[in-house]
């Protein structure tokens, strides 16, 4: 009988402190079978949440549940490979989707708007969206701010946000927004924050907290943090990289 | 305006930086940007015109003006007119014969290299085959020093990439004592901080700096934060090794990075003051990539390979220990599959080789570009082909903090056996000291009594 030759490493006791992949072994210089196997099905996973359908309409009932309206809107974009190839079409709606917002002849203006959209991951945003904005409505609401109609994007990137906001009126806009995928996290959504929302923003005047799923950052917790910031951003007229520092200004004091 | 005739169709390119565009074989970002040739034939039309073009063309039109950028103006002002006339006859079709040429060796092209400006390089990368990539990068031996020797030809080095997604010390520690037990960083144990700023950073880079002093391990560290922060560190005397600073091709594109020419210069005076390297004084570290200056809005219509090569004209300037191109990451909108991936990162290392830097490549992707593990497998063997300088060694190429693939540590020891190429030498010596490797080269099971297996639970 042949002996198996997979060599075990003595420091396994050292994954205690990291999810970083440490301590597989080996067989000769090269990774055992079993790890192989494991790297492929993460990176399948990584690539189906990438591909996987948007739930636009099972996010819809959930929302019409709370008691919310909701705008079923798209990107410029017509598919996923165009999605990946060309971010400055998925930063712009369609025609079709700003025609659903004008027609709706939306009078007031709003206080928060808040959109949602598959980005790099719908598995992110089909399973955490709802309970994150669970969370963020009722504190929100709390605090007496009004919020527009919630919009659900397929193919957006940030800055759609930017577009939804100018055409709502709304003094801040919130997108939630799946990351995109790691191998040891396919599900990562990101929430975004932007004040003042027109077109042509760029990253310094947002806010954002990532890496929200579970075994990541937790949706109350990310849900207070964007509340936070919401609520320092209206009081104070500022966003981004400006209101981050004399946040942090005053936490110091 | 430049004109060429291809199957009897006549074309014609309204500046120099068009041609240059609609000649490199294709990549998504070219066409994100708008400057890719229309049709195959265009792009060879293009090619060919390229090819007969002379090189001293290069110095008479610039691709982004010299009044607006400071890196033309770098590149003109240090241009060597004396080494450039050796070849100044050359077409930059001859430019490639010649490369390829057997009298043609290092000795060649260390003398003509000052006379090289970053578009020559690009355009000759332009009409060579990846194989042609291949020969001329390794014929170049670019060796650097500081607490070791590294890129000497037989060796191969890895920067270990212990990430944490929220810098714990102990996460970090734990990364890098597996890769140095599979015989990982050599080139650098370098981190990408979570956190920028000067407590997080400068926690690092004490535990760092204990960790190589405890086991007196022969390499450098480096905390790839801003370098503004870096200098604050110095300042604050906290034990920096390497100098990291992300860069690009055009003054737009630092501006986008927050730096220029005279912050480099300031971090490389102080990198200088401190004279911590003990074998050499290479202490800055550069990571560049094409796309990068598309990215920012700031590509001037150059295409994003010659903006690469450009920004390898900021780097040499500096003296580096290590340049790598961090390839893949950058997204599939920039590159979008594995063939465009290959055909950048034998382009980079190539051109890096040719200016005269210790080329590194961060063989890599991101999960939502049409790549995988084996596209990287493979382009791995061509980087050992090439000579590449330097890889990354990433537990099981799985970055958990900046969420993409690399090398892997086996990755390393795979590449070694496969050309039978070793360790930087004092390394290698300090491994076979601690009895981790032999004199084949060959990784061995460390000793279960040895303290670093202790390290993290004392």
């Amino acid at each position: 009988m042949i002996e198996k030759k997979i060599s075990k490493d003595a420091w396994e006791i050292l994954r205690q402190y990291t999810d970083a992949r440490i301590a597989l072994g080996r067989t000769g210089s090269s990774l055992s079978t079993q790890n192989i196997l494991s790297l492929n099905e993460a990176h399948a996973q990584a690539r189906d949440s990438i591909y996987k359908h948007f739930d636009k309409n099972s996010i819809e009932q959930s929302l019409l549940q709370l008691h919310h309206e909701v705008f079923l809107l798209n990107s410029k974009v017509r598919d996923k490979k165009e999605f990946l190839l060309r971010p400055d079409l998925g930063r712009r709606l369609c025609d079709d989707s700003i025609t659903v917002i004008q027609k709706a002849n939306i009078k007031k203006a709003f206080d928060v708007c808040i959109s949602v959209s598959d980005g790099l991951s719908a598995t992110a945003v089909n399973s955490h969206a709802i309970p994150f904005i669970g969370h963020l409505l009722k504190k929100l609401i709390d605090a007496n701010l009004s919020i527009a109609p919630i919009c659900l994007i397929e193919n957006g990137r940030v800055a759609i946000s930017d577009e939804i906001g100018s055409l709502l009126k709304a003094k801040v806009s919130i997108i939630l927004i799946g990351e995109r995928p790691g191998l040891s996290s396919s599900d990562s959504m990101g929430v975004y924050l932007t004040y003042h929302p027109k077109v042509g923003n760029t990253d310094e005047q947002r806010n954002c907290v990532s890496n929200i799923r579970l075994g990541g950052m937790p949706f109350e917790e990310a849900a207070r943090e964007i509340f936070i910031l919401t609520a320092a951003s209206i009081r104070l007229n500022m966003g981004g990289t400006l209101l981050k520092n004399s946040l942090s200004i005053t936490d110091n004091q | 305006m430049y004109r060429s005739t291809s199957g009897h169709i006549n074309y014609t390119f309204k500046d120099l930086k068009t041609l240059m565009a609609k000649a490199t074989p294709f990549r998504s970002g070219d066409a994100l940007a708008g400057l890719v040739a229309d049709s195959h034939q265009e792009r060879v039309a293009a090619q060919i015109c390229l090819a007969n073009l002379p090189l001293s063309v290069f110095l008479q039109e610039m691709l982004i003006p010299y009044e607006t950028d400071e890196i033309t103006q770098l590149i003109f002002d240090t241009h060597d007119q004396k080494s450039f006339s050796q070849i100044s006859s050359f077409t930059v079709g001859e430019f490639r014969d010649w490369l390829l040429s057997e009298q043609t060796d290092q000795a060649v092209i260390d003398m003509i290299r000052p006379g090289l400006t970053p578009e020559m390089i690009a355009a000759v990368s332009k009409i060579m085959r990846n194989q042609d990539l291949i020969l001329v990068a390794s014929k170049i031996e670019i060796v650097t020093r500081f607490r070791n020797t590294i890129g000497l030809k037989g060796r191969f080095s890895t920067r270990l990439q212990p990430n944490h997604p929220t810098d714990d010390l102990k996460g970090i520690a734990a990364s890098i004592i597996d890769g140095l037990f599979y015989g990982n960083g050599d080139a650098v144990i370098g981190i990408n901080p979570a956190k920028d700023d000067i407590q997080n950073t400068a926690a690092i880079l004490n535990m760092l700096n204990e960790l190589i002093s405890r086991f007196s391990i022969p390499t450098q560290s480096s905390v790839l934060c801003h370098l503004t922060t870096t200098l604050q560190l110095i300042e604050k005397k906290a034990p920096v090794d390497l100098i990291f600073q992300s860069i690009g091709g055009t003054q737009k594109t630092n501006d986008s990075f927050g730096i220029n020419l005279k912050m480099l210069q300031e971090a490389y005076d102080a990198g200088l003051s401190i004279q911590r390297g003990t074998v050499g004084q290479n202490f800055m570290y550069f990571e560049t990539g094409q796309g990068s200056s598309l990215s920012a809005n700031a590509h001037s219509g150059v295409d994003q390979q010659t903006c690469e090569a450009r920004a390898y004209a900021v780097a040499r300037k500096f003296n580096p220990m290590l340049v790598n191109s961090v390839v893949g990451f950058i997204g599939p909108e920039y590159l979008y599959d594995g063939k465009q991936i290959t055909r950048a990162a034998l382009e980079d290392h190539f051109c890096g080789k040719m200016m005269g830097l210790p080329m590194g490549m961060d063989i890599c992707y991101t999960n939502h570009a049409e790549a995988d593990a084996n596209d990287m497998d493979n382009l791995l063997v061509l980087m050992g082909a090439a000579g590449c300088n330097f890889i990354m060694g990433v537990p099981g190429t799985d970055d958990i903090m900046l969420n993409y693939q690399s090398t892997s540590f086996h990755d390393a020891m795979f590449v070694r056996k496969m050309f039978h190429l070793k360790p930087a030498p004092e390394f290698e010596n300090w491994l076979m000291d601690n009895g981790w490797m032999d004199e084949k080269g060959i990784m061995q099971l460390p000793n279960t009594a040895h303290p670093m297996l202790q390290y993290l639970q004392s």
